[in-house]
């Protein structure tokens, strides 16, 4: 009963989001306000009964109930709870209610954000909202029912796909698509000032959280992929330029450089039409990441789900939103004025150059992705694009970026002075180039560009530092008035510095990836593997059942430079509904570096056993925290908290100076 | 049938957990090895999505990475190694695909894009007139403006 309640509600809600769609827009064509505002009560209703939808198939997945045949075939009742739980969107249905739910959910908060957005504005991006939902419910009710009965329903349900139980890929996913679905807003946002013809510094400062909060999710949800992939899959490799990996990491890139465009909008009213591009371009590689990873058309390393009749409906629904969107903006963009002016040495325009960097580098990723389907489509030929295209192309597009940042960022609005910029981080770059040259000497003979890398990491934390030092110390003297200076700095001063650090740290746990070393033997008990600074040795090897699962659980003593540490455990499972294997590195951690450790088959009567000192490997998730930290302190700056009245007053001036 | 065989070596690999090379495959001499690595890592997989031979452990990977091994161990540059397994499998056994006509686009798009980009602001930047139209406030306007925003800006 549960079960039909669940999909009746998905249907209701279905119904709900047309209306949401399209009653609106009438409203809006003919300037009536009553019929406006029914997107925010059709928004709230519409979320209600998503989420009820999504409560009665959690329920079904917490009961074990496989008369569904979503349950019969992603759980086992011999599960743990939690991974029951989180079954639910470890496949292709359960995902995409997700990805609907978490879309309404965000209708709804527009909705219920009531005085802070222009009426019209809010109008048009909650039909926009209405009409992506439409088009993921009748996607998931016409292809990809997760409340489709089985009968007789089986006594056991087929397990779990065993490298999905695993408590980081299980929340990686709503990670992601709440920083996919985030950019929905934007896009919503963007179509509605298409729509509406005007676009002003409100648009920026409405739009702004939204973009940040996306953000922050999709970097955590790929950071959080990496770190997966480099504990559970078993060779220490974090990133692989794999086709579901960009599909994730385009929209990010996207997104990093529509947050500075919209700072650009707001502060300056200018980069208009840039912004609207860069917004609906965002959701559109979001729609692709999507169509990538749920279509199955480039299968790849973890490409789980894949149909591909559900393809081509993605994919039609990938052309009527990238497609009616762009045509849009076509017709409208050139309504939009542009404003503001800013000198070619300015904040303003490090920001541009910012963006074109970025927008290259996602390109390139872009490319490097779909060529080989768009090649072997055209001509036949097949080619094989791997992380050796990336390294050659993407790195040198990043790393000039990346060298100019600190000096962009401490560039003044507006009307900068190049030479006092350079000369505030020249500190900070000596420091770091400082750091590298003493790098190289001390490890000579190892690699030289490493070091530089990590030169330019650290050159991206003290520029962070150093920008922020001298803002607090600026026009203050003791430290009374240095606190208070701090303490009035924008949050999102303070954000900025915090994600550009974040930037660095990650760069500097990429770098020293270069003096990690690995080991590769066959061991009995009793005998030794090093690598780098650390040396294990085989205690024993037994076996251990799991809930689901049986383990083969090799101990090992562990050795750092000589020193016993705690033992060690790596282990081998497999899981017995699937009779499907999995590998349970051991991992330990001291300080920022870890020792690795990961079994392979047995070898006679020896068993293979890889050993990694990965140095400084930490870092490289750190960094990507910092980041989401930084973004999360720039949500908080009072600006977004403010009142909306006053603001619109304070925003009908031209172009606001400074 | 070559489909079966693809879905079988999938199966195949997934069946044995991830551990690429094997003890028994590695050679005594550690230079040799390490070339033998990295030229492993940028040779394709070709029954496995987007791995490299050094990452995978389907079976075909492991006869390629043992014929790698055979061929340096022979004395071959890594050069030749390369090129005699692009002899046997093509073009589309490597990670990173060789310059070509058709991979002209590939090679040349982001640094087209780049310079596209680049040229597209810079004629932007001078078609605008200058930042002297809107004269700067004084430090005193400056003051009254911070007040009456109630706001600090950096």
């Amino acid at each position: 009963m549960i079960v039909e309640i669940g999909h009746y509600a998905l249907a209701l809600a279905l119904g709900v989001s047309i209306i949401q769609a399209l009653v609106p827009l009438w409203g809006l064509s003919r300037h009536d306000r009553a019929l406006a505002s029914v997107g925010a009560s059709a928004a709230l209703v519409s979320f209600a009964l998503v989420a009820l939808s999504f409560a009665a198939l959690v329920a079904s997945y917490a009961r074990s109930d496989f008369s569904v045949a979503n349950v019969y075939a992603n759980s086992h009742s011999a599960q743990p709870l939690i991974y029951k739980l989180t079954s639910v969107w470890g496949n292709h249905e359960g995902s995409l209610l997700l990805w609907v739910l978490i879309l309404t959910l965000f209708g709804a908060l527009v909705a219920l954000s009531r005085n802070s957005l222009p009426p019209r504005l809010r109008a048009g991006a909650l039909a926009t909202q209405g009409l992506v939902a439409t088009a993921f419910l009748a996607f998931t009710l016409l292809t990809s029912n997760p409340f489709q009965r089985l009968s007789p329903a089986p006594a056991e349900g087929q397990d779990l796909n065993p490298i999905l139980q695993d408590l980081g890929l299980a929340i990686h996913p709503p990670l992601l698509y709440i920083g996919y679905v985030g950019f929905s807003m934007t896009y919503a946002f963007a179509v509605a000032a298409l729509i509406d013809g005007r676009i002003d510094a409100m648009w920026a400062r409405a739009v702004r959280p939204w973009t940040l909060l996306a953000w922050i999710f999709l970097t955590l949800g790929i950071a959080m992929g990496s770190y997966w992939a480099y504990y559970e899959l078993g060779w220490g490799g974090w990133w692989f330029w794999d086709p579901v990996e960009n599909a994730s990491f385009m929209p990010w890139l996207a997104g990093t450089a529509l947050l500075h465009s919209i700072v650009v909008m707001e502060k300056r009213d200018a980069l208009k039409v840039w912004t609207i591009l860069l917004a609906i371009l965002t959701f559109s590689l979001s729609l692709l990441g999507t169509f990538i990873v749920r279509s199955g058309v480039l299968t790849s390393v973890h490409s789980f789900a894949s149909d591909p009749a559900r393809g081509l409906f993605i994919l039609l629904i990938l052309m009527a939103f990238v497609g009616g969107s762009l045509a849009l903006f076509a017709w409208r963009a050139p309504l939009l004025r542009q404003g503001g002016l800013f000198a070619p040495v300015s904040r303003e325009s490090a920001l541009v150059v910012n963006n074109v960097f970025l927008a290259t580098a996602c390109a390139t990723v872009f490319i490097g992705t779909l060529y080989p389907l768009a090649l072997e489509m055209v001509t036949g030929d097949k080619i094989s694009v791997g992380a050796p295209f990336f390294d050659a192309t993407f790195v040198p597009i990043m790393v000039p970026l990346l060298l100019i940042l600190p000096i962009g960022q401490s560039l003044a609005w507006k009307r900068g002075d190049l030479l006092g910029a350079a000369q505030r981080n020249a500190a900070a770059f000596g420091l770091a180039l400082l750091a590298a040259l003493a790098l190289i000497a001390f490890t000579r003979g190892g690699p030289v560009l490493a070091p530089l890398a990590v030169g330019l990491g650290l050159f991206l934390v003290l520029g962070a530092g150093f920008d922020l030092g001298e803002r607090i110390a600026a026009r203050a003297s003791g430290w009374p008035a240095m606190f208070s200076r701090a303490k009035g700095l924008p949050r999102s001063a303070w954000g900025t510095a915090f994600a550009h650090a974040g930037v660095g740290l990650s760069i500097i746990g990429i770098a020293a990836s270069a003096w990690s070393s690995e080991a590769i033997g066959t061991l009995k008990p009793g005998e030794k593997l090093t690598a780098g600074r650390y040396t294990i040795v085989l205690e024993s090897v037994s076996l251990r059942n799991g809930p689901n699962f049986r383990a083969d659980v090799a101990r090992f003593q562990l050795f750092a430079d000589g020193r016993e540490l705690a033992p060690l455990e790596a282990s081998k499972r497999v899981y017995t509904a699937r009779a499907m294997p999995t590998t349970e590195a051991g991992i330990r951690t001291q300080w920022l570096s870890q020792a690795y450790v990961s079994l392979g088959e047995a070898q006679g009567d020896g068993l293979a056993v890889r050993l990694y000192d990965k140095p400084m490997i930490l870092l490289i998730w750190i960094g990507s925290l910092v980041m989401a930290f930084g973004g999360a302190l720039s949500l908080t700056d009072r600006r977004f908290r403010l009142a909306a009245p006053r603001r619109a007053a304070a925003m009908a001036a031209p172009a606001p100076a400074e | 049938m070559r489909r079966i065989l693809a879905i079988l070596s999938l199966i195949l690999a997934m069946s044995a957990p991830a551990n690429a090379v094997q003890p028994d495959e590695v050679l005594k001499d550690p230079a040799l090895e390490q070339r033998a690595r990295a030229i492993s890592s940028g040779l394709r997989c070709l029954v496995c999505q987007n791995q490299s031979i050094d990452d995978s452990n389907a079976p075909l990977a492991r006869d390629l990475r043992v014929l790698v091994r055979e061929r340096l161990v022979a004395g071959d540059s890594d050069r030749a190694v390369t090129d005699f397994v692009v002899q046997r499998y093509g073009d589309f056994v490597l990670l990173k695909p060789p310059f070509n006509a058709h991979t002209a686009i590939l090679w040349g798009a982001p640094f087209l894009i780049l310079a596209a980009g680049a040229l597209f602001v810079w004629r932007r930047g001078r078609r605008l007139p200058g930042p002297t139209t809107a004269a700067a406030l004084t430090e005193e306007e400056r003051r009254r403006l911070e007040a009456v925003l109630g706001e600090e800006r950096p």
